[in-house]
């Protein structure tokens, strides 16, 4: 097995286009495992840890530019206030020593349905930023990303170099199930943006269908139903319908997690739930400005 | 030859503490801060690494195998069959033709040990498993346990047959008064799978030693029986085989059967050359034998106050493809089948049975775990029928010194249970739910909830678990106890066989040494074969085997430091105090390094138990059990009742240990007892489907973390066994019996469902 390890971005395309087959390499925490396990023997490891500008992020005011090689750590300390869903999101990841290593470009790279960065990423309309030493930059959007069970939009001679994100236009929320109460991989899991000057609601399933999915019946839905300028109190019956058609938006397994039914159910009740925090926030920003 | 690195040597035990005080462990922040040398850690220049081809099937016949490629690869220098085996072809922890060494003709189970192969590096020795051909006729595997208790002929996974042991219990007669109680209640109970999941995987390095013999260091519960299974399968004699413990990460019954030792013995015979095992995280899910799932039925008939008339009890434990502790555990199922309750008319029958499904052995209260969520569950229910507490319900039928266990056994030790129970009750409850830190709500940082759909509940449980072996053996201990001036100070050297699998035995052993001998300075000596039998660090028995053991030895050097210093200074009233000899009469006589000069003391001492006996064969009658330990829990538990979701939030515990010898390694076997406990009511199972394991992984084999574990409030008690050593009584066991219960108790309290199944999974209760 060859150790690529290019210093710069240009080097890392260069080696891309070279060795197709090489798998890129971040923080380690689900390709090492694999290989550890010898359930993947990949011809080459293309190290992309030495190249600085993956680690930081360029917040322009419009959108945030997060390069892949940011850590769940750093994006939860440093990004947390501006993309709080995808901060909820990475605090859920394995355990602190995870968190240090695993990032938000290794989990688009893995592409696992169980990943937790992916729903957040679909709620709030990320867009993934790939590029070829051949063909140059190619913007990806996150609900076009996800192609089936671990795999991606991404071309062999691809790599990721960064996502893009809005910051938090309205409130966001993220919520997973898992069978205990820390370092847990998703039995199911939703997240909720809401996007009040457009008067959209994003949302993001993930572990209920052979990729991450957004709900879009249930987005439309909730979009023209809520009462954006008045912002008056969600009705009941439409936080129920909400999670029902969450739930219609996966397509779960049973499996040695959870049962296909029980995912569907616990995704109706989380969506539900997270939207009436997410409302109540949006209504309480409006009690706040009138005060 | 070149020595082995990374082994065990003696350790100065830290502290001057004796019985009673709670020095801190020699192995404590090595442990912490990674730096302590576990079995997976061993190291020797030129060693060779083994690797293990394990069967995909759970049955199938072996219609031929072929090592040729394997063998031809580079970098291997050994691949060894069942063909290989130099001595016996198969080895068992109670019966020396449980299992095959190496499989011959077929495989019972899925991981069974097929071909070894030994290499220059891990990976090569991984690789040569791959080239290793072998034609399968594959079988239907047997999975269904109760359907091998209706035809044990027709679907006998062994040529012994389909049912290991059947025990019945016969007390009174349960048909007569069936008809005239007040109040019956009936349940069908399950217990999962689980798995010891200790965190060091079984390792071992086996080297060829000078004498035509082999050194062995290996992480392991019981060097002595291990010897014993050993020698025999490599063509050895016992005192060929020099055995060392290996740095131990965590046993809880785990490594009682062997794993890799006679596998890495014959690679180092067969090669000359020193050869490591160590099995990754994969490989220890099918390298160690699991907890017995069980299938119970039970019917309980009380009178209207709750007062038992009679017990009918079946219970199912599945053994798997070989019989491994099996018997033992069916044994525990039925003696102790109904717990620490009188009831004047009782049946029980316990089976163990063969299968294709995972082989199942000793883990942590080893019988005892399973009847025990059945019981207290029967008596909530009974409390629920009756109209009382589950408290009242289980005081008012609760066994006191002068009762009667089901076997006809007398608990002739204090068993205070009432009092256990009256101090559970008056224990404060912990304060409302507090929404405002996510962590400390149902689903953690998952953020399943802000509050929502979160019902508190309280449940109660309490278990009976044997200390130290029953049924008539005798599981003594010895201990070698050597007394000598080292640097100007008397120094004592304790070494015994006895497995330190972190329970704190090595610091309790250098605390009886202090009380014994009044000296300050202790050392203790790795656990090996130099010395005799300490029998296994399981059921609970360390303390009071090995911990007796030391305690003779200990007396046997005072005496006869003492008979010396009555010769020297003519007197006869001595004892040692403070590192001194001192006459009643005549006060201090001189230092002990004084009396002993250039001399050493070293005398060797076993320690027996009291004998037990069988449980009669019909009636399960018999005083079958050394010891009898008690522990009580109350859990208090949030629920998500929308979601399933549950978060203890604190278990208080109630357990009389006779006398605490260390109160912070006492704390720490109840801490860790209760957790595992807690693992197996919400959480940890291995999950098997058509004799294949499902999840042999920490991804989704879940043990509990601290976001799971709560506070726990322990209330220890000292009412001590007149037939112990200091009057202790065994107790790392009794916790892991009563939390599961408990817990599950209070999760039916929020909830209102029946739950009569462990792990407890989110389905069942959002469902």
């Amino acid at each position: 097995m060859d150790f690529l390890r290019p210093p710069t971005w240009a080097d890392a395309l260069a080696a891309k286009a070279e060795h197709p087959d090489a798998v890129p390499l971040q923080g380690g925490t689900d390709v090492m495992v694999e290989l550890n396990f010898g359930a993947r023997r990949p011809a080459a490891l293309l190290d992309l840890t030495r190249i600085a500008d993956l680690a930081g992020w360029d917040d322009d005011g419009g959108r945030i530019r997060v390069g892949a090689g940011v850590p769940y750590a750093r994006l939860i300390d440093g990004l947390g206030d501006r993309l709080p869903g995808l901060a909820q999101a990475a605090r859920t990841v394995g355990s602190p020593q995870i968190r240090n290593r695993g990032t938000v470009g290794g989990n688009l790279g893995a592409a696992s349905p169980a990943g937790d960065s992916h729903p957040p990423l679909l709620a709030a309309g990320a867009v993934v930023e790939a590029e070829s030493a051949a063909r140059g930059t190619r913007m990806i959007p996150a609900a076009e990303f996800y192609t089936g069970v671990k795999r991606n939009a991404l071309a062999p001679d691809e790599l990721i170099r960064a996502f893009w994100t809005p910051p938090a236009p309205g409130p966001q929320y993220f919520s997973k199930i898992g069978t205990r109460n820390a370092m847990v991989i998703a039995v199911c899991s939703f997240a909720i943006a809401l996007h009040p000057e457009e008067r959209r609601v994003g949302t993001g399933i993930g572990s209920a269908a052979p990729t991450p999915v957004r709900a879009v019946a249930a987005e439309e839905f909730l979009s023209a139903e809520l009462d954006w300028e008045g912002r008056t109190p969600l009705a009941v019956s439409a936080a129920q319908r909400f999670g029902a058609l969450v739930a219609d938006a996966a397509a779960p397994i049973d499996d040695v997690r959870g049962t296909a039914d029980y995912r569907r159910h616990a995704l109706s009740v989380m969506a539900r739930r997270t939207l009436t925090w997410a409302w109540n926030d949006h209504a309480g920003d409006s009690r706040r400005e009138a005060s | 030859m070149a020595t082995p690195i990374r082994t065990p040597g003696r350790v100065a035990a830290p502290g001057h503490g004796g019985v009673g005080d709670s020095p801190l462990r020699p192995d404590g922040t090595l442990k912490v801060s990674g730096e302590f040398a576990y079995a997976s850690d061993l190291w020797m220049d030129g060693m060779l690494w083994g690797a293990t081809l394990r069967s995909p099937h759970p049955r199938a016949r072996i219609l031929s195998i072929d090592v040729g490629p394997a063998l031809a690869a580079p970098g291997v220098h050994a691949v060894l069959t069942h063909e290989d085996v130099p001595g016996r072809k198969t080895f068992g922890i109670d019966h020396p033709d449980d299992q095959p060494v190496l499989a011959v003709d077929q495989v019972r189970h899925q991981g069974e040990p097929i071909a070894l192969v030994a290499a220059d590096h891990p990976e090569i020795a991984r690789r040569a498993l791959d080239l290793i051909a072998i034609e399968w006729e594959v079988r239907e595997p047997v999975t269904d346990a109760r359907a091998v208790l209706a035809d044990p002929v027709g679907l006998a996974v062994q040529p012994r047959g389909g049912i290991v042991r059947h025990q019945p219990v016969r007390v009174g007669d349960v048909d007569a008064v069936r008809d005239g109680v007040d109040v019956v209640v009936a349940g069908d109970y399950e217990v999962g799978i689980q798995d010891q999941a200790f965190l060091g995987p079984e390792s071992g390095l086996a080297v060829p030693a000078d004498d035509g013999g082999l050194d062995l260091y290996v992480a392991t519960q019981w060097i002595h029986n291990d010897l014993k299974q050993i020698a025999p399968c490599l063509g050895l004699e016992q005192d060929q085989v020099h055995m060392t413990m290996a740095g131990v990460g965590g046993a809880f019954g785990g490594r009682e059967d062997l794993s890799m030792q006679i596998h890495a013995g014959m690679l180092a015979l067969r090669t000359g050359r020193p050869v490591k095992m160590s099995y990754n995280r994969y490989e220890s899910f099918f390298g160690h034998v699991h907890r017995h799932p069980a299938q119970m039925r039970y019917e309980y008939g009380a009178t209207r106050d709750g007062i038992l008339v009679y017990a009918d009890v079946e219970i199912v434990l599945d053994g798997g493809a070989y019989t491994s502790s099996t018997e033992n555990v069916t044994g525990n199922a039925a003696s102790l089948g109904v717990g620490p309750y009188e009831i004047p008319n009782i049946r029980i029958d316990a089976y163990g049975v063969y299968t294709n499904n995972p082989p199942c052995g000793a883990m942590r209260g080893f019988g005892a775990v399973q009847a025990c969520f059945a019981y207290e569950s029967m008596m909530d229910k009974l409390a629920a029928a009756c109209g009382i507490s589950p408290v009242e319900v289980r005081r008012r039928n609760a066994v006191a010194q002068g009762s009667a266990l089901a076997t006809g056994q007398v608990i002739t030790a204090p068993a205070p249970m009432a009092e256990m129970l009256d101090r559970i009750e008056a224990m404060p409850l912990p304060p409302a739910l507090d929404a405002a830190d996510i962590r400390d709500l149902p689903g953690g940082a998952s953020q399943t909830t802000h509050g929502e759909g979160v019902v508190r509940g309280v449940g109660y449980g309490i278990g009976l678990k044997n200390i130290c072996f029953s049924e008539g053996f005798d599981d003594y201990s010895t201990a070698r106890v050597r007394l000598e001036v080292i640097g100007g100070e008397a120094t004592a050297l304790v070494h015994t066989a006895a497995a330190e699998v972190g329970q704190g035995l090595v610091t309790v052993k250098a605390q009886i040494a202090r009380t014994e001998l009044g000296v300050r300075r202790v050392t203790i000596a790795p656990a090996d074969n130099r010395v005799g039998d300490a029998g296994s660090s399981s059921a609970s028995r360390q303390s009071y085997m090995t911990g007796g053991a030391v305690k003779a030895a200990c007396e046997a050097v005072r005496g006869e430091l003492l008979a010396r210093a009555a010769a020297r200074y003519g007197h006869d009233d001595l004892s040692v105090v403070g590192g001194a000899v001192v006459s009643r009469a005549a006060g201090v006589l001189a230092p002990v390094e004084e009396v002993l000069g250039d001399d050493a003391i070293e005398l060797t001492r076993e320690f027996h138990h009291r004998p037990t006996t069988r449980l009669d064969p019909v009636t399960g009658q018999g005083d079958s059990h050394t010891q009898l330990a008690l522990c009580v829990h109350r859990a208090v538990v949030d629920v998500d009742v929308e979601l399933g979701l549950v978060k203890v939030v604190e278990l208080a515990a109630v357990q009389d240990v006779g006398k605490i010898l260390n109160r912070l390694s006492l704390e720490g076997q109840i801490h860790g007892g209760t957790a595992q406990g807690l693992g197996l009511a919400l959480m940890e199972e291995i999950v098997v489907s058509g004799g294949l394991v499902r999840n042999p992984s920490f991804t989704d084999y879940l043990i509990p973390t601290i976001l799971d574990v709560p506070p726990m409030r322990l209330d220890i008690l000292e009412h001590p066994d007149p037939d112990a050593p200091y009057g202790l009584r065994g107790a790392g066991e009794p916790p892991t019996l009563s939390s599961t219960p408990a817990i599950v108790a209070a999760v039916r309290d929020a909830t209102g469902k029946a739950l009569t199944r462990v792990p407890v999974r989110p389905e069942h209760i959002a469902g």
